[in-house]
């Protein structure tokens, strides 16, 4: 579908596009994140590509690599009806340095989502307006999408009472097995596995 | 707990013989069956469960009217009665607090779904396991969604607890399932299983 595209792509940035993929008709480029805007400027102002809609970005996180995150942006065309996957590789394996131009003076709707990336997985982009979190809360500390986080831990804005304060039983309380009520709970598989 | 028993406590005396008939009870059961069948209700609805809930309350289940619940109050200075509805996540939890705080007394507290009830399958950085970390919880109705009979039952659980007064038993009350559908769908097939042996 988009070949072209990647031709393209390889053509004009030559090195700087590290690797490209098709696959039924998706194409991924992998670029470097040195000149992530640059490309991305190309891609949206150049008449043969027009992607003028950025569809998402999000990033994934490969503890076993280095660069350890992949930062992953879909765009689409709507004149010309063709769709890009552009990824960006990132950070060290201990997750510091994990940064990355800003595309919000490219597609401004990437607001959000670079708000939602950093919160959740930790990518810092350089030169956005208004980096905060977005979907947890400021006292929230790491990033619970890495997968360094512990599963299960929680940060509770609210402190929980103890069972002293509240008088009855508040771990378990029947009808509630260990599954919640819920045969595709977590805590199933724990049992299985003979965790808990 | 657990069970629905009516409990009784109004002794009507010479109502059907005499022309003069009079009812004695203690003020505070008076005032317990005055306030379980008048409870003003704040909805804080916040995930799917809200879909069973508008089941609930619509003619066809007809859960608050029957209760003399009918009127909501979006105030929570008003209400008596706080309906958790659906999943309560860390952001939202100093919210609930808050408005749980802000109800007078007395106030009592339904947890409606799973997830309010202990946070279902959320089990993880988001997601408060259950509202009983936070507030106090008077009545438990497990389900996801539950079923609208479930959180009738729940009602009248409350109502019970209310009766009991200040005295009786505090501990909160949970809803059991009314029948459990697979022991009667393996009787079922057993049953078919038999007649085709037969046969
Ligand atoms: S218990 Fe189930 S239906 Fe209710 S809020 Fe939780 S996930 Fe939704």
């Amino acid at each position: 579908m988009s070949q072209r595209v990647l031709e393209t792509l390889k053509e004009k940035f030559g090195d700087a596009v590290l690797e490209t993929h098709s696959h039924l008709g998706d194409e991924t480029a992998v670029v470097s994140p040195e000149r992530w805007k640059e490309i991305a400027r190309f891609l949206r102002d150049d008449p043969s590509m027009a992607f003028d809609m950025a569809v998402d970005l999000c990033a994934v996180d490969y503890p076993d690599r280095t660069p350890r995150f992949e930062v992953v942006l879909h765009l689409y065309s709507i004149s010309k009806r063709h769709r890009l996957r552009l990824k960006a590789r990132v950070g060290d394996a201990e997750g510091e340095k994990a940064e990355i131009d800003t595309l919000t003076d490219v597609w401004v709707g990437l607001n959000w989502f670079e708000r939602e990336t950093y919160d959740l997985m930790g990518i810092t982009f350089k030169g956005h307006p208004d980096l905060r979190r977005i979907l947890l809360y400021p006292e929230f500390e790491g990033h619970p999408l890495r997968k360094d986080y512990p599963a299960n831990k929680a940060q509770p804005l609210v402190p929980y009472r103890t069972e002293e304060e509240a008088g009855v039983p508040l771990d378990k309380l029947a009808p509630f097995g260990p599954d919640e009520g819920m045969p595709f709970g977590r805590r199933v598989f724990a049992v299985d596995r003979g965790e808990s | 707990m657990g069970e629905l028993k009516p409990t009784r406590q109004v002794t009507i005396e010479g109502g059907a013989s005499g022309t003069s008939g009079f009812a004695t009870t203690k003020l505070e059961a008076l005032l317990a069956w005055a306030r379980k069948w008048s409870l003003f209700k704040y909805p804080f609805v916040t995930a799917c469960c809200g879909m069973e809930f508008m089941a609930l309350t619509s003619p066809r289940f007809d859960g608050s009217a029957r209760f003399g619940a009918e009127a909501p109050r979006f105030s929570p200075r008003q209400s008596d009665l706080l309906w958790v509805v659906g999943t309560i996540s860390q952001r939202q939890a100093p919210v609930l607090k808050r408005i749980y705080e802000q109800m007078m007394e007395p106030k009592w507290v339904l947890a409606f779904g799973t997830c309010a009830s202990c946070g279902g399958f959320y089990d993880n950085y988001a997601t408060v396991p259950g509202i009983d970390k936070i507030i106090p919880c008077d009545v438990y109705v497990p389900g996801c969604p539950p079923r609208p009979e479930a959180v009738l039952d729940g009602l009248m659980l409350l109502q019970d607890k209310i009766q009991r007064g200040a005295t009786g038993d505090r501990r909160p009350g949970i809803v059991k399932p009314r029948e459990d559908p697979v022991r009667d769908l393996v009787q079922l097939r057993k049953k078919s299983s038999l007649e085709q042996g037969n046969s």
